[in-house]
């Protein structure tokens, strides 16, 4: 991938540490990365970056290049059959890769995006640990060509959290142990993240009692939870605290765990 | 996974003549089934004609003069679940829907392709095994090996396998019709009933589409017992798992009065079971549970189980009598 680890000038260093004091160190050792480019835009539209300053224009220049818009490496010729070209975004970078018309898009994430958050776990469509969401909604990324991609955003594990904030339900997850071995916990956790835009939406579901009775956004029980979330198994059984995190995440509130123990 | 051509297309007549020219390419629409086949070395299209991107999407009242709606073959099920008007006129539809499967395949899954899946039969998807409807001729390993799971009704010495969908339980129910373009771009009408078929001797055709025809919409007739509809689905787990059984029941009532009954049930033979035997009994009758346990277990004397899945038929009668007994309640 196209990454840009020159180092900065000093022009662009004094402009950067004005700007963006807390990443200086960050962009010196490592390189400018996508999220500074970012905030240099929503600097810049803040008109706190004037184009005019000595600098600007070069981090710029060299910002536009970072991690955006990517064409990915192709493999040797020889390992594509049958190939189809496919742009689309994935975690809000547009990406454009030659894949084998073979390729799920699971395997695509994990073997060409180098973005291994996504599991594979049957592969079959029966376990929900390559769950990603596409266009908004929760899908299994092992039974999704890639082909079938073509203008498609996609959002997977990486794409969750905004710079070093994460997202609420990974917070609820980290909070409530919802997790042992942790395979299963990307599926579970963009599952759950779909899952909220369903609630809101008033989506029904096998559980719903009155199914005429269309009401607007649901606050989700412990049995709801449960039902919309069957398409995400977890072998270690950490069910109870998946649960909890899933209603500390929707409903903002303290959630106690509850514990029980074998009769 | 062996090499295959991928097609993509926006075009209905472009999707047909592609078929058409090669007969070894398939329709690829949510994908749930056929690419799970195709890794398993079941299905094995050299060509796949991509139709998810066919306008064919929109769920829309029929027009005037046709009491009913139309639901397009290409949208996806949680759509065609949720939507207000079949949420509201064919709560049935939404229910049997919401059975089926996870959130995550139904927001893949679209309306035509349910009605396509193949059965999850474990011989059927064993390519070691002999199977009649993976390979003609080859046998039924299911007849006398694990069928627990497999058909109580209309099964032949060629195949006992099941077919897997609960959307079609419902579209039974409700007497749904199938529209599907032909080739030569003329559009014909299939009822539910003659839709899927039963095994016979050629279990390897689950149903009586010709080459080539490209289903484009479902169609519902008004019904007149939305407020007294259930589907219940039975299953080794509480969620995600096929059906050891299922039933999909509407009641029209005149006070407690029963002026029709419509019964579907899943899981028991290779088409949607229609449970005309039970409907029959229950006309003119009060909606008592006596009166259900009568119709249900009139239905029930009709099956033939193996020797595995004996327990189908007690569990039959249960839950057309629970399902019963829920509609009538009220949806």
């Amino acid at each position: 991938m196209a990454h840009n680890n020159t180092p900065l000038t000093e022009e662009e260093k004094k402009l950067f540490g004005d700007l963006m004091p807390d990443e200086l160190d960050e962009v010196i050792q490592t390189g400018l990365k996508r999220r500074h480019f970012l905030k240099l835009v929503s600097l810049a539209s803040a008109g706190l970056l004037a184009s005019h300053l000595i600098g600007a224009e070069q981090l710029f220049a060299r910002a536009v290049d970072v991690d955006v818009d990517v064409d990915v490496e192709d493999p040797p010729a020889i390992a594509v059959e049958n190939g189809v070209n496919v742009s689309f975004r994935v975690n809000s970078i547009n990406k454009k890769v030659l894949i084998d018309s073979r390729m799920t898009l699971l395997d695509t994430l994990r073997e060409r995006l180098e973005l291994t958050g996504s599991k594979k776990g049957c592969d079959h469509g029966q376990c929900g640990a390559c769950t990603v969401i596409v266009d908004g909604n929760r899908v299994l990324s092992c039974l999704t060509l890639a082909a079938s991609c073509e203008g498609k955003s996609v959002i997977t594990i990486e794409g969750l959290a905004k710079d070093n904030e994460l997202n609420p339900m990974q917070d609820a997850f980290l909070k409530h142990d919802g997790f042992q071995c942790g395979y299963c916990t990307p599926g579970q956790i963009c599952s759950a993240v779909a899952l909220m835009k369903e609630a809101k939406e008033g989506q029904a579901s096998y559980l719903t009692q009155n199914i005429r009775n269309q009401q607007g956004s649901i606050i989700l029980s412990d049995e709801e939870i449960a039902e919309r979330m069957s398409g995400n198994i977890c072998r270690c059984g950490a069910y109870p605290n998946i649960v909890a995190a899933i209603k500390e995440a929707q409903t903002g509130k303290d959630i106690e765990q509850t514990w029980l123990f074998a009769g | 996974m062996r090499p295959f051509k991928y097609t993509n297309t926006n075009s209905s007549s472009d999707a047909i003549n592609l078929l058409i020219k090669n007969p070894n390419a398939s329709y690829l629409a949510g994908g749930t089934n056929l690419i799970d086949l195709m890794k398993e070395d079941v299905e094995k299209p050299n060509e796949l004609i991509d139709l998810t991107r066919l306008a064919l999407t929109k769920i829309a009242l029929l027009p005037t003069g046709q009491n009913g709606i139309s639901i397009g073959a290409l949208g996806k099920n949680t759509e065609a679940a949720n939507h207000p008007m079949i949420r509201e006129q064919y709560p049935l539809l939404s229910k049997a829907i919401l059975a089926g499967a996870s959130a995550q395949i139904r927001n893949m899954a679209t309306n035509g392709g349910n009605l396509l899946q193949r059965t999850r039969c474990s011989y059927f998807y064993d390519t070691a095994m002999p199977c009649n409807k993976r390979n003609p001729g080859s046998g039924c390993a299911a007849k006398d090996g694990f069928n627990r799971m497999h058909a109580i009704f209309g099964w032949s010495e060629e195949c006992v396998a099941v077919y897997p969908s609960d959307m079609a339980v419902a579209l039974s129910a409700l007497d749904a019709n199938i529209k599907v373009i032909q080739p030569d771009g003329k559009f014909r009408s299939i009822s539910i009933h003659d839709f899927h078929r039963l095994p016979e001797q050629q279990p390897e055709l689950d149903n009586t589409l010709k080459r080539g025809e490209l289903i484009s919409s479902i169609e519902l007739p008004k019904n007149d017992f939305a407020n007294h509809s259930a589907y219940i689905k039975v299953r080794d787990r509480n969620s995600y798992a096929f059906a050891l059984v299922s039933v999909a029941a509407g009641v029209v009532l005149n006070g407690n009065r029963i002026v029709s009954a419509h019964i579907a049930m899943g899981g028991v033979a290779h088409k949607p079971w229609r449970a005309r035997k039970a409907e029959a009994l229950l006309k003119g009758k009060m909606a008592t549970v006596a009166n259900f346990e009568l119709a249900a277990q009139a239905e029930m004397e009709q099956a033939k189980p193996l020797a595995q899945n004996k327990f189908k038929v007690a569990m039959g009668k249960n839950t057309i009598v629970s399902a019963l007994s829920m509609a009538t309640k009220g949806t």
